[in-house]
């Protein structure tokens, strides 16, 4: 039993530091995993400090709630395949915004029995908290159900649509103002959690599929905000100081997310960009241009007797499966002494990291992954850039034609290598809806098809070459 | 912790603001997606809130919230948690044989 709140006090700043180190050790990783092991056991601190506090009761009822949380957790996070990673974020960023909402409403409960009661600070906190917390409920799930292809992955857009959700995000809002003013029922804080909820359905169901981990690290953001609210209600700085750090983090993220995808996250929230993009498709000018298709066979003697081959991986390699078979192809390479590199675009995958992740499940070490800016000088000295299933981040119309839509998106300068080879399973264009230029350049050349056949043919061209 | 007047409070959070921005900004693009999963986890902080009202109910209505909010939390920091260990095991570096390899045969 922990009487004295000072030792309280300093057990939760425990908590805050092993946290600060988790996120610090980030940083490399080499060290990442050490670094969550110590966000763990920071989590266990402040989890013992709490159960460990005068006046804890219902320990049958604690117990209970704790194994099935748990037991979710665990299936979840172990059933998980690292290519639904979003949506499994997604889904445990809700939950916790989900019990951020539910705290304040138990707090608002417990602290003002009749209008009037509560102060100033509990009020707004809690009217934030519920707030907020509702919204990446909601949203997050309407976000994972997206992405899971519960519901279509399509913006789903009607008239009036920015119109209607400022008056329903307005009318919590305003009910939360009178909350706060001292109109305090019981049912005032109730029909704020509910238009908040309404309002993280309504906020997620016009963005597009794609643009999906944007919106969750925003959501990821909220929950870290609401999280701190209820540190504010319950007085507590281990609430305020961890949800603030996810808060400001999340928040930097996503503001990085759109700097890479060349949008304003504003855009991003409320422009519905599959809707727009649709008719945006510049009519291209005949010049007699054309593809030149290639086989495997022709492939594998460009790639076997090249110096250095950088490949370039989309989200089609993730999608067909192919990352284990992009390793043996390398390591192949390798063995015939070509250098092997793997370019990573920050938004490759679905979300900025998430290839680093799928290539890290496929045994790629990852220190042959390399950053945009680090990769980008190194292709004039490139004999081969292999992109297997990624084309707008290959696209040199971003730098080049201002009345493309993705102009100004950064890139990745394969064109700039001695040649290109793209795999790809049609002439179908991107998820912008853009033509590719580079397609047609002559140093390109196509292997057409699904990836992952494309690339075990690819292997076994190259063991007779 | 009544003691902490709101100011101290405020202060606590705009420094955690700062602090936030400073950490984020060095960690690499290539661990973006399990920073998202780690910063998943320790909002699941909240859990102390829920603990918190679970372990002082005292009306129905009380317990029913403060057990979904513990359900939900829990979840929240178990999954986070084995998430983002499941992705950093897989980061690995160049296996040293490779090393070998490139010595003059």
């Amino acid at each position: 039993m922990i009487s004295d709140p000072n030792v309280t006090g300093l057990l939760y700043l425990a908590t805050i530091v092993c946290f600060i180190l988790a996120l610090r050790f980030l940083s490399s990783p080499r060290h990442a995993r050490r670094g969550n092991w110590i966000g763990g056991v920071g989590m266990l601190i402040a989890i013992g400090t709490t159960l460990l506090q005068e006046g804890i009761s219902n320990w049958a009822l604690i117990v209970v709630a704790a194994a099935i949380g748990t037991a979710i957790g665990v299936v979840g996070a172990r059933r998980v395949k690292m290519t639904a990673m979003p949506q499994m974020v997604a889904l445990f960023n809700g939950v916790g915004g989900g019990a951020a909402a539910l705290v304040s409403l138990a707090e608002f409960h417990r602290l003002a029995p009749e209008s009037g009661r509560l102060g100033g600070t509990e009020a707004v906190s809690i009217v934030l908290s519920a707030l907020i917390g509702s919204i990446s409920f909601a949203g997050s799930l309407v976000a994972f159900a997206k992405l899971q292809e519960l519901i279509g992955g399509r913006p789903i857009v009607f008239p009036g649509q920015n119109v209607g959700n400022a008056l329903v995000l307005t009318g919590a809002a305003a009910l939360g103002i009178a909350a706060i003013a001292g109109a305090q029922g019981q049912w005032v804080i109730v029909l704020v959690i509910l238009l908040s909820l309404l309002f993280g359905v309504l906020f997620v169901l016009p963005i597009g599929g794609a643009d999906m981990p944007v919106v969750i690290s925003l959501l990821n953001a909220f929950t870290g905000l609401a999280a701190s609210a209820t540190g504010f209600v319950l007085s507590n700085t281990v609430l305020i100081v961890s949800g603030m750090l996810v808060g400001a983090s999340g928040t930097l993220l996503t503001l990085l997310m759109g700097k890479a995808m060349n949008r304003s996250v504003t855009n991003v929230l409320f422009g519905a960009f599959g809707q727009v993009q649709t008719g945006a498709g510049q009519a291209r000018v005949d010049d007699g241009r054309t593809v030149r298709a290639t086989t495997p066979e022709d492939v594998a003697v460009q790639l076997s007797f090249a110096r250095r081959v950088v490949v370039v991986p989309g989200y089609g390699l993730a999608v067909a499966q192919a990352q284990h078979d992009v390793r043996q192809l390398a390591e192949l390479l390798e063995e015939k002494g070509v250098d092997v590199l793997y370019a990573i675009h920050p938004v490759a995958g679905r979300m900025p990291g998430h290839m680093n992740v799928l290539l890290a499940e496929a045994n790629v070490p990852y220190d042959q992954l390399k950053e945009m800016d680090e990769i980008n000088s190194e292709f004039p000295q490139t004999d081969v850039a292999l992109v297997i299933g990624a084309n707008d981040v290959v696209n040199p119309a971003a730098r080049s034609d201002p009345s493309s839509p993705i102009y100004g998106m950064p890139i990745l300068d394969v064109d700039k290598a001695a040649s290109v080879v793209v795999m790809k399973r049609s002439m179908a264009p991107g998820f912008a809806g853009i033509d590719n230029e580079l397609f047609l350049e002559p140093r390109t050349t196509m292997l057409f098809g699904n990836a992952k056949d494309s690339v075990v043919k690819l292997i076994g061209a190259v063991k007779e070459t | 912790m009544s003691h902490l007047t709101l100011v101290i409070e405020l202060t606590i959070l705009v420094l955690a603001i700062f602090l936030g921005f400073e950490v984020i900004s060095k960690v690499p693009t290539m661990l973006h997606t399990p920073l998202m999963s780690g910063t998943n986890f320790i909002h699941g902080i909240v859990v102390v809130g829920a603990l918190l009202i679970l372990g002082t109910a005292d009306d129905t209505l009380l317990k029913i919230v403060g057990f979904v909010a513990l359900v939900l939390a829990t979840a929240n920091v178990v999954g986070g948690w084995f998430v983002t260990d499941r992705m950093l095991e897989m980061f690995k570096r160049r296996p040293e044989p490779r090393a070998e390899e490139k010595r003059p045969q």
